[in-house]
């Protein structure tokens, strides 16, 4: 079989402990990302991963978000049809210096994954009244 | 302090076993496409899995309303439609839409054996499951040597 086909952009190349190589198949979500005068909104598609399988991590400006899709599977399955080939989700954003990283605030909702980050508030436009004259 | 680290580990022991079983189980598969397969990327993602019992399929549809949800199975043709409806941002800057907006319909085929009256779905973290199970005939039976 093809790796590099069905790997995505991330995977990781680092033996694992076994020194086999890592044969992990990464899934990178779909995401939506806007921004307003308060800061960035980010929504995520993670289906099967709830919320204690989310892992959302912010180191510097790499903003990472990792999630376990957990699906319940009889025993003795065997697949017949797959065109999602793995279980676990990553995908990272490098964020800048006018977001305030401690007060971003997440959500999940039937896998989907809401993150706001907010801009400083002395960053936020502020609109300037013009006095009358 | 301990215990916890125990309990953690432990946990993600067990996390990791679902994982590689998970992952051998989809990743490892021969990319057979069905007639009615989707182009690659298509709303909801679809997965389909068979034991001797029963047949189970996984939709990937995250946020969605399952109320909106049809589903209908034809003998062995399953086809369920819907719509993600995004809220639209007004005074925003987009930089990246990926996410599927509108409606979608997928028909997938499975096994001539399932019993089309014995289906359930359900809806949990954005994954559509729906069981079906296969009709008692074609279970493999155990013959007793006496």
């Amino acid at each position: 079989m093809n790796e590099s086909q069905l790997t995505q952009a991330g995977k990781s190349e680092v033996p694992n402990v076994q020194g086999q190589p890592d044969r992990d198949i990464v899934l990178r979500p779909a995401v939506d990302v806007y921004e307003d005068g308060t800061g960035i909104t980010l929504l995520a598609d993670l289906p099967g991963v709830s919320r204690d399988r989310l892992n959302i991590q912010v180191d510097k400006n790499n903003l990472t978000i990792e999630g376990q899709m957990v699906i319940d599977m009889p025993e003795g399955m065997e697949s017949l049809y797959a065109e999602v080939r793995g279980s676990r989700f990553q995908r990272s954003f490098s964020l800048s210096s006018e977001l305030e990283v401690d007060k971003i605030e997440a959500q999940m909702k039937d896998g989907v994954l809401t993150l706001k980050v907010p801009k400083r508030s002395e960053l936020q436009p502020r609109k300037i009244e013009i006095k009358a004259g | 302090m301990l215990y916890q680290t125990y309990l953690e580990s432990d946990l993600s022991d067990q996390f990791e076993r679902m994982r590689r079983q998970m992952d051998s189980l989809f990743g490892a598969w021969p990319s057979i496409s069905s007639i009615r397969a989707a182009a690659a990327g298509s709303f909801p993602a679809t997965n389909v899995g068979a034991s001797a019992e029963r047949v189970d399929v996984y939709i990937f549809a995250a946020g969605i309303d399952p109320n909106s949800l049809d589903i209908q199975l034809q003998q062995n043709l399953l086809t369920f439609s819907g719509k993600r409806e995004l809220k639209s941002q007004e005074n925003a800057t987009c930089y990246l839409s990926e996410r599927f907006n509108g409606e979608f319909r997928r028909v997938l085929t499975l096994p001539e054996d399932i019993d089309s009256e014995k289906v359930e779905a359900s809806y949990r973290d954005g994954v559509l499951h729906v069981i079906v199970q296969r009709r008692e005939a074609v279970k493999p039976r155990q013959i007793q040597v006496k």
